[in-house]
């Protein structure tokens, strides 16, 4: 969905963004990842041309964006920024209609898709839509951003480290809520990030940015472990093989051969053996079993879907064993 | 140009009316500085006094000068000193009340409440907290506020002239009455440039009197003083 | 003390028809004076506010500073022996009192409105005119409107004066009134040219509530 090549960026005689060549596709989140002043950002607006590119080329959709004009291309991508930059004249209906106003819509169109919108990021349009953003909590603001970003339904939103100025509980709440509502939209999103953990529960591909080159391209699982530079093994922190459990659930490693104690329980009568032992859910991310199992003292767990029903065994040895698979040692 | 020539044949006469006109003003200014700056600082403690004095002072404002002489002259008739300096020095008093006042409450209002803290818990007593804390910090803003009062009143002291409390007026009265371009110049000129350098001068003396460190935060107060 | 109000009260049933004829032409100076000042003033102000005019701005600041502290009856003075006695003189001197606040607080005004609303509206797809027009002026509006209301009471204010250079107006009860020592002519005059600038101040006030953004209002900027 969009491919960028040898993108190049130069203020002066400072090199910002050097030859800077990837591809997202379609329906992915893609995080743009680094430490500050590493060019990501600038990558970033080079997409939308906020920034113009010294060189180099950015196609989306299979098109050449350097064949459309500023405000056109602008209008056709949606964009969201930390401090949010809703409008405080205007209501949360009419921010979110700015772009499908801009565009020309039917205004009881845009209405009734702003109603909509507000439904997608869980505001009740009723309560909301008249409000103005000094009656909305941060949070809220938020999501009326994402709203606004999506009302003239661009295939590509841009995210400029938005959720940055939300405290850390609220963060990983809207999160979640984000990424329920890119299953539900489906867009291509290029996500900038400072924050490692963000990266990795997040995005489907990650670029790692190091002094305005990509240090690395790939999934989150690629660059925890496998990062191909000591560059990438220190960004993503000495933990970073820990790392791997979140990215990772109960049912990946759930194995049907039973711990030598319950040799004797033949198919696994959920009922007898969930009263004495720690049992998890398959959807659970392996941070989460292994912190329990830990913490309980246990060598395995139950793993039951929603109904109790009988889904497999869980072992910390086969956690174990899982994190340090598929990994290669850092090239020094 | 005749004007220069008849301000130059004439400078004693220009000299006593500067004089008139600079004793009216710094004695309006004086005697609001003396009323003005403890009636800002105690209002400040009460927001419902605050909001009224404000209000008054405001519709003060409001008032066109020539109006204020306009009603104090029969008022003050009454107690013979309906026209001359004193009903003038009286307008440009209450013409100072808004700026000093305004501005004096402001000052002390938006002192962080840390620093009242602070100097509490070291023992000061209010006396004390006042004169070293508080007013130092709040002498710019003040002090912009007694610039604002200076140069308006400097203005209207002007007008004073019509109703016999001399000054530079004179001039321009005399050339308006009797078609002399020369006086009339010469006296919009000079009330002009005294204004011009009393702003200026006063200026000066503001950012002298402000604490070093502190200039970036006064002029951030400023902005909201003034609008 | 009741001499007094009995002989406000007769100066003004005796001088109605003159209040109500001078009021009316005190109000057209203001009017016209105050409309040319906005048409240049508001314009000024904006431009000023462009980032590339940055430079401009602060020169042009200076100027309009300079205007601000020249003592009004000295204007009027300088405006008539440019432009003879007359209405002419009194506009003129009244339009050069009334810039300074409207274009001081349009410039400052636009400043203020925060870098990431001009943005997010760029990022958006608005082209610099609808930025203007949709995101900075309408953010601005109440220091815009603080000035233009400070210019108003400051042209409203001086307007009694034009009486001196020819203007006409409400002055003309006024000064005469000190000139003969008719204390009933004198308060006629000064009662009204008070309520007057009142009113406007207050309708202004009004015009404001009304016209500003109620979002605005409510985030209390």
């Amino acid at each position: 969905m969009i491919q960028i090549d040898n993108l190049n960026k130069k203020f002066g005689s400072t090199t910002a963004v050097e030859d800077v060549s990837f591809n997202v596709q379609e329906g992915q989140i893609c995080v743009l990842l680094g430490p500050s002043g590493c060019g990501k950002t600038t990558t970033l607006k080079m997409i939308n041309r906020l920034i113009t590119p010294t060189s180099g080329r950015i196609r989306i959709g299979g098109r050449d964006t350097s064949e459309l004009d500023s405000v056109t291309l602008k209008r056709s991508i949606g964009y969201v920024i930390q401090q949010v930059g809703l409008f405080p004249n205007m209501t949360v209906e009419e921010n979110i209609c700015v772009v499908p106003n801009l565009l020309g819509w039917d205004k009881i169109k845009s209405r009734k898709r702003a109603a909509e919108l507000l439904e997608v990021v869980a505001l009740e349009p009723s309560k909301f839509l008249k409000r103005y953003p000094c009656e909305l909590s941060g949070g809220q603001q938020q999501r009326v951003g994402v709203a606004r970003a999506l009302a003239a339904d661009p295939p590509v939103m841009l995210m400029d480290e938005p959720f940055g100025a939300i405290d850390p509980i609220n963060r990983e709440v809207i999160q979640d809520e984000f990424m329920r509502i890119q299953r539900q939209v489906n867009k291509t999103v290029l996500f900038v990030s400072h924050d490692i953990d963000e990266a990795v529960k997040m995005a489907d591909c990650v670029a790692l940015f190091h002094n305005g080159r990509i240090e690395q391209f790939g999934s989150s699982d690629d660059l925890l472990a496998r990062p191909k530079s000591e560059f990438v093994a220190n960004f993503m922190g000495g933990d970073r093989i820990m790392k791997r459990l979140c990215l990772m659930r109960a049912v990946d490693v759930a194995t049907q051969s039973p711990p030598r104690e319950h040799m004797q329980v033949v198919g696994g009568n959920s009922a007898v053996s969930s009263r004495s032992h720690l049992v998890v859910k398959p959807g659970d991310d392996l941070r989460q079993v292994l912190s329990q199992l830990l913490g309980q003292g246990q060598e395995w767990a139950l793993c039951n879907d929603s109904d109790g029903r009988f889904i497999g065994y869980v072992h910390q040895s086969d956690i174990l064993a899982r994190l340090v698979e598929n990994t290669t040692p850092v090239v020094h | 140009m005749e004007t220069l020539s008849f301000i130059l044949e004439n400078g004693g006469l220009i000299s006593l009316l500067l004089g008139q006109h600079l004793m009216i003003v710094m004695i309006a200014v004086g005697l609001a500085i003396l009323t003005g700056v403890p009636v800002g600082i105690a209002i400040s403690q009460h927001p419902r006094a605050r909001r009224w004095v404000l209000a008054f002072a405001a519709v003060l404002m409001t008032i066109p000068s020539a109006a204020l002489f306009g009603l104090m002259i029969p008022a003050l008739s009454l107690i013979g000193y309906g026209i001359g300096v004193v009903p003038a020095v009286i307008a440009l008093f209450l013409y100072s009340q808004l700026p000093i006042i305004r501005n004096t409450t402001t000052a002390i209002s938006n002192l962080d409440p840390a620093l009242r803290e602070a100097a509490v818990g070291m023992g000061m007593s209010t006396w004390q907290r006042l004169l070293q804390v508080e007013l130092p910090l709040a002498v710019p803003l003040i002090m912009a506020g007694v610039r604002m009062a200076t140069v308006i009143n400097i203005g209207i002291a002007a007008i004073a002239a019509y109703i016999g409390a001399g000054g530079l007026g004179s001039l321009i009265i005399r050339g308006i009455a009797q078609s002399d371009p020369r006086q009339l110049l010469a006296g919009a000129i000079i009330i002009s440039v005294i204004a011009i350098a009393a702003d200026y001068a006063l200026y000066a003396l503001q950012r002298l009197l402000t604490p070093k460190g502190l200039n970036k935060m006064a002029a951030g107060q400023m902005k909201e003083a003034t609008t | 003390m009741a001499d007094l109000i009995s002989r406000f009260w007769g100066g003004l049933q005796y001088y109605w028809s003159d209040i109500s004829y001078l009021t009316g032409q005190h109000l057209q100076i203001v009017a016209v004076s105050g409309a040319l000042a906005l048409i240049i003033a508001l314009p000024l102000g904006v431009w000023m506010s462009r980032p590339a005019n940055q430079r401009y701005a602060m020169a042009t600041m200076q100027v309009l500073n300079v205007g601000q502290a020249i003592p009004k009856l000295a204007l009027l003075a300088l405006a008539m022996s440019l432009l003879g006695v007359g209405g002419g003189a009194a506009i003129f001197g009244l339009w050069v009192a009334t810039l300074l606040p409207v274009t001081v607080n349009t410039y400052e005004g636009l400043r203020a409105v925060p870098r990431h609303l001009i943005e997010a509206a760029d990022a958006m797809g608005m082209t610099p005119r609808e930025i203007l027009w949709k995101v900075e002026i309408p953010n601005a509006m109440n220091v815009i409107f603080a000035g233009v209301r400070t210019a108003l009471a400051i042209n409203v204010g001086t307007a009694p004066l034009a009486f001196l250079v020819g203007g006409g107006g409400l002055g003309e009860l006024i000064f005469t009134g000190i000139d003969l020592n008719d204390f009933g002519m004198m308060l006629a005059g000064a009662a009204s040219t008070a309520l007057l600038a009142i009113a406007v101040d207050m309708g202004c006030g009004l015009l404001q509530t009304v016209t500003v953004s109620r979002g605005l209002r409510l985030a209390g900027r």
